[in-house]
């Protein structure tokens, strides 16, 4: 089998002792949650780190708490199976039940964590193949390279986000608290908008350092009325990254009419993809009527017409497109299910 | 000669089988389930050095140096050889050997071996592959086989006497001219199968140790010990006598082992030079290149029936794309054809199969070898056929049954057929007759049937001597213990040697033991491809036990002083049949044997009868009997998504005899399996540089548990007069139906024929609409 290359490893036993670590090895260091997506990356060598910070023993960063206001406040190393049958996020946050639920395989969601989700790296199929196979073909812009396999002359990476949980995430307005080593300027914590975290740049797809550690994940209290759905587009039933992932969010009047709609779909291209606009043609209608089944129609229309999807990861991606507003239609299915 | 005797297919002591029709644990399963077993890369010996492969980055391009002198200075690297020191060809086939363990000259795609180095671990081996240059001239590379049929500068082998062509074979049986006269419907079609590979859990890995005497030996995850034995004694230049080939428990094969693989040769090397074993287990991604999986093919069937549903004519010219190196693919051009001659009769019969080498990964055998691919065609095209003349498409099979003893168009001796109760089986258990053609849309049947080979009657290297043979040992202690060459590779070969044992014998299982695939320690046997291994290795064991039986009668009888007839030990026990109350144990008769006879043990061997039509390669595919499966399958086509969700499968397979009712079926449900999923989700192909579109599990999509569909086994039972206790195979030809059946099921469901492999969303999505616009134009008929 490919090789773990050699790497020194820490396991703080707390925040504050991890971000000390991030900040004495000056940006070098890697991460480790689950190692579901560290460990493949490292062992094809796009991945290069001399120390590993794992982050399993340190216990703050656990659990689901239910807040004050009726939000979620969830601890990142909490397996992506735990969010996945949590009681408290199938009834706040549904979509982000249905996400966690979707990646990878039963193996990997018990190892895999929500926080190793959101920070999941890009993925490429000219990225992510060992170092023998890339050398072939010469080095891309993701890591070593000045060339674009996707877009012929492309001169910025486009690798996916492929994260499941970052569309529920952005979908139900989370914000994700960061940390970094204190210094003389500040205690070195800072909360981002889900959406802030995203910049369209696949070769490295957050506005955050390699120092700066999530810790914990905000997900704001919905109202009665909210309904969320996450569908996946993939091959098989299980194992596999998405090919498209859409959430949906619609919050319901108490006449059943719809006061806010979200539509966030994933693997398009670098950062998540939000199309609200179209989402927006459902506000005012009741879904079971004739004028959301019309709205319904629109949407998908408008979502087709602002996806683009590309050769970018497996599969053919003029059927990806077509897939939009199939998946986009079976989101809403899925919320008011 | 013994070989050729026939056992019958009767039980040994009369009426009832005891051991055999049971569904007996197989040999290695506990120890598989509890990690006890020993895979070869569990094989440690003391100062084992790793070895790793440096491969062609370049996909066809002449090597115009090597150095390797930085990679030889790394600390901890032991050695580092290239072509020359392997300068011997090899190739499985005798008349084709066309590989080199390492290039020598030239690289043929990109993942071709070109160095190895042994090192003290792996990271080291590594390590100095990176250090070692290599000057190449880019040569033209072919990805297009049909490029490769018309250019053949640059040849991709140059000493090649047609270009860029690997082998070419037509054959013609009957008039094909009248026979197409006579028949009321022809259809001709184009079909494209793709690549797909084997994909076993375990990769390739093999270890060699070099003793100072000058002995070698080499465990390697092999399904062909013997043919191993001989190439690396010929490349290395030792003698075989001196090499001693073992395959520990192997992890699936499906063909995939059955060639002789770089690196065996490589570690053999190593470990002389060195004086140190040497160990090479392959990545992932190293099995990809080293590939020999199914060859794409590129069909077109021309084929006539008369209204009343008789199949008069079959013409077929097929493109078969090889890969960079022959392999098999002498074979494989000839089974493409001879293989499609039943379970249909056919009075007239063409075909032209034409091999070339493309600049990608060689392909080989695959379970099924040579024959998935027409038969995919050709049972899609009947079904298109049954459609025309309005016939149901079990009906129309049914009509052209070849029935049992009698001969192919093409001269194949076919003895047992239970073909026709296999179309019984799936009719019934799929409800076709209330269910095929009345699903709601979205919904469907198919059915398809086939015919496979258990082994030919023509050895790998022409020789006389027996195919199988089997040596047993006799111990005082009431063990008998086995000596097979026989590979197990997980079908349960061992399994069933012991099954036998226990049948003639009498023996509890636990008081046999099967050593296997030890070339020191077992006689020659051409191992585990072909589905060979119960037809032959299981004649050659009932050959030697009725050896061994008869010497221990013979024995207890004298003691006794009774006639030998009445001495039984079916049992468990020894007893004389007219004096019940006389008698001893197993283990005292052997007791009482060994004294008689002196050291106890027989030997037993397998040997086809003469076989195959009278005409060059008309041997190749005749087997001594063949299995007949049929398969229906279930769809639910979604016609929004093109997705295909594949719900059930009823497979119903002529085995012969259930040796082993439970390893019949699931080398049925394995078989099936993998068939039908390499239908929808698998796709062994290169990218538009010629580099492997994604040598990983994850980019190579196999079925999960959820997206696979109900598998049914239906065992049907014809009983062979020639197979062991009337048994033949079940592991490859349960195989062949799954992808044709799903393509007619998938036209039951939603009316579009599939003929393009593999049935991907977009091409589902792209047939419906050319579906509908073709409608629209005649005026919105439906369906």
């Amino acid at each position: 089998m490919l090789r773990l290359p050699k790497f020194n490893l820490v396991s703080p036993k707390s925040i504050d002792e991890a971000v000390q670590a991030l900040a004495d090895s000056e940006g070098r260091a890697r991460i480790l949650a689950g190692g579901t997506d560290l460990l493949p990356n490292l062992k094809h060598e796009f991945i290069e780190t001399e120390l590993v910070v794992s982050l399993g023993e340190i216990d703050e960063m656990r659990g689901i708490e239910v807040t004050d206001e009726g939000g979620l406040s969830i601890g990142p190393l909490t397996s992506l199976a735990d969010i996945a049958a949590n009681e408290h996020i199938l009834r706040i946050a549904p979509a982000l039940a249905q996400a966690a639920g979707t990646v990878a395989g039963p193996q990997h969601r018990i190892m895999g964590t929500i926080g190793g989700n959101v920070m999941l790296d890009t993925r490429c199929q000219w990225i992510n193949q060992s170092h023998f196979w890339r050398s072939s073909l010469g080095f891309c812009l993701k890591k070593d390279g000045t060339a674009c396999h996707v877009v012929e002359g492309g001169s910025r990476c486009v690798a996916a986000a492929s994260n499941d949980t970052a569309a529920a995430l952005a979908s139900l307005g989370a914000s994700l608290d960061f940390q970094n080593a204190p210094t003389e300027h500040g205690d070195g914590k800072r909360t981002l908008e889900f959406e802030a975290l995203f910049k369209a740049d696949g070769a490295w797809n957050k506005k955050v350092t390699p120092t700066e550690l999530l810790t914990r994940i905000h997900v704001p209290a919905t109202p009665k009325g909210h309904r969320g759905g996450y569908v996946k587009l993939r091959l098989r039933g299980s194992i596999d990254f998405p090919l498209l992932g859409v959430a949906s969010r619609l919050d319901l009047d108490e006449a059943g009419k719809i006061e806010h709609a979200d539509l966030v779909i994933i693997a398009l291209q670098a950062r998540p993809t939000r199309v609200r606009k179209a989402a927006s043609l459902l506000i005012g209608t009741t879904p079971g009527q004739p004028d959301y089944e019309a709205a319904v129609a629109d949407v998908m229309a408008a979502a087709y017409k602002q996806c683009h999807p590309l050769p970018n990861i497996p599969g053919d991606h003029e059927w990806r497109q077509e897939m939009v507003p199939v998946y986009v239609r079976r989101a809403l299915v899925a919320a008011l299910a | 000669m013994g070989a050729r005797d026939q056992h019958g297919p009767g039980a040994p002591w009369g009426d009832e089988f005891r051991a055999v029709g049971k569904s007996l644990r197989k040999v290695e399963g506990l120890s598989k389930a509890t990690g006890e077993a020993v895979y070869a890369d569990d094989i440690v010996l003391p100062g084992m050095l790793h070895a790793k492969t440096l491969r062609s980055p370049h996909a066809h391009a002449r090597i115009v140096s090597i150095d390797a002198s930085k990679a030889l200075a790394l600390e901890g690297v032991h050695a580092v050889i290239t072509g020359a020191d392997l300068p011997i060809k090899y190739g499985v086939i005798p008349w084709t050997k066309d590989e080199n363990a390492l290039a020598v000259d030239k690289v043929r795609f990109i993942g071709d071996e070109v160095a190895a180095v042994a090192a003290v671990d792996e990271d080291t081996a590594n390590a100095a592959l990176r250090l070692i240059d290599v000057v190449y001239e880019q040569l033209y590379a072919y990805f297009d086989p049909e490029e490769s049929l018309e250019r053949h500068e640059p040849a991709i082998h140059e000493k090649n006497k047609h270009g860029n062509v690997s082998k070419r074979v037509e054959l013609e049986f009957g008039d094909l001219d009248a026979a197409f006269a006579s028949a009321d419907v022809v259809l001709e079609d184009d079909f494209v199968f793709h690549g797909s590979t084997h994909a076993a859990i375990e990769p390739h890995c093999a270890v060699a140790r070099a003793s100072a005497d000058g002995l070698v030996t080499l465990w390697s995850s092999t399904q062909i010990t013997h043919y191993v034995q001989r190439e690396v004694s010929r490349v290395l230049e030792i003698p075989q006598s001196r090499l001693r080939v073992i395959q520990p428990v192997l992890g699936g094969a499906f063909g995939g082992k059955s060639d002789p693989f770089s690196l065996e040769f490589v570690v053999a090397k190593l470990a002389l030079i060195t004086g140190r074993p040497v160990k090479m287990l392959w990545t992932r991604e190293e099995v990809f290149y080293a590939h020999r999986g199914r060859h794409p093919m590129n069909l077109r069937y021309k084929t006539g029936v008369t209204k009343d549903g008789k199949i008069t004519a079959v013409d077929a010219k097929i493109l078969i794309d090889g890969g960079s190196y022959s392999s098999f693919g002498l074979v494989t051009t000839y089974y493409s054809g001879q293989l499609l001659t039943g379970p249909y009769d056919f009075p007239s019969y063409r075909f032209d199969s034409t091999r070339v080498f493309t600049n990608k990964p060689p392909c080989g055998p695959k379970r099924g070898h040579g024959s998935v691919q027409p038969r995919f065609a050709f049972e899609v095209q009947l079904d298109e056929l049954a459609e025309a003349i309005a016939m149901d498409p079990i009906e129309l099979r049914r009509k052209n049954d070849i029935g049992e003893s009698t001969q192919t168009v093409n001269g194949q001796r076919v003895t047992s057929n239970g073909f026709g109760r296999c179309l019984d089986e799936v009719e019934r258990a799929s409800e076709w007759k209330s269910r095929r053609g009345k699903l709601p849309t979205g919904s469907g049947l198919g059915v398809a049937g086939s015919m496979y080979i258990s082994g030919t009657n023509y050895p790998i290297y022409p020789n006389e001597m027996p195919q199988a043979g089997i040596q047993l040992k006799v111990d005082r202690s009431g063990l008998v213990t086995a000596f097979t060459g026989g590979n197990d590779i997980g079908q349960g070969s061992s399994s069933v040697v012991r099954t036998i044992l226990c049948e003639e014998l009498g023996l509890d299982p636990l008081d046999v033991r099967v050593v296997a695939a030890d070339t020191d320690l077992c006689p020659v046997d051409l191992g585990a491809y072909s589905s060979r291994v119960t037809f032959m290795v299981g004649n050659a064991t009932i050959d030697a036990c009725r050896k061994l039986r008869k010497l221990i009668v013979e024995a207890v009888a004298a003691k006794w002083e009774v006639d030998a007839k009445r001495v039984y030990l079916g049992t468990g026990e020894v007893f004389d049949t007219d004096e019940r109350e006389t008698k001893i144990t197993t283990r005292e008769a052997f007791e009482i044997a060994e004294v008689f006879h002196d050291t106890l043990g027989s030997t037993g061997s397998y040997n086809t009868p003469t076989l195959g039509g009278d005409y060059r390669g008309g041997s190749i595919g005749a087997s001594p009997a063949y299995s007949f499966t049929a398969h229906v399958v279930e769809v639910d086509v979604d016609t929004e998504t093109g997705m295909i969700d594949l719900k059930n499968v009823w497979v119903a397979h002529d085995c012969g005899r259930a040796l082993n009712p439970m390893l019949v079926a699931g080398q049925m449900e394995g078989s099936a399996y993998m068939g039908i999923v390499e239908a929808v989700f698998e796709d062994h192909r290169v990218n538009r540089f010629g580099l492997h579109s994604g040598p990983s599990l994850l980019d190579y999509p196999l079925a999960t548990s959820v997206d696979t569909p109900e598998l049914h086994a239906l065992i049907v039972e014809s009983i062979d007069p020639e197979g062991p206790y009337g048994g033949k195979e079940a592991g490859e030809g349960p195989l062949h139906p799954a992808l044709p059946a799903l393509s007619n099921a998938i036209f039951d469901a939603v009316g579009i024929r599939l003929r393009v492999l593999p049935f991907t969303p977009g091409r589902v999505l792209a047939a419906l609409r050319e579906k509908a616009a073709a409608e629209s134009q005649n005026g919105g008929a439906s369906c």
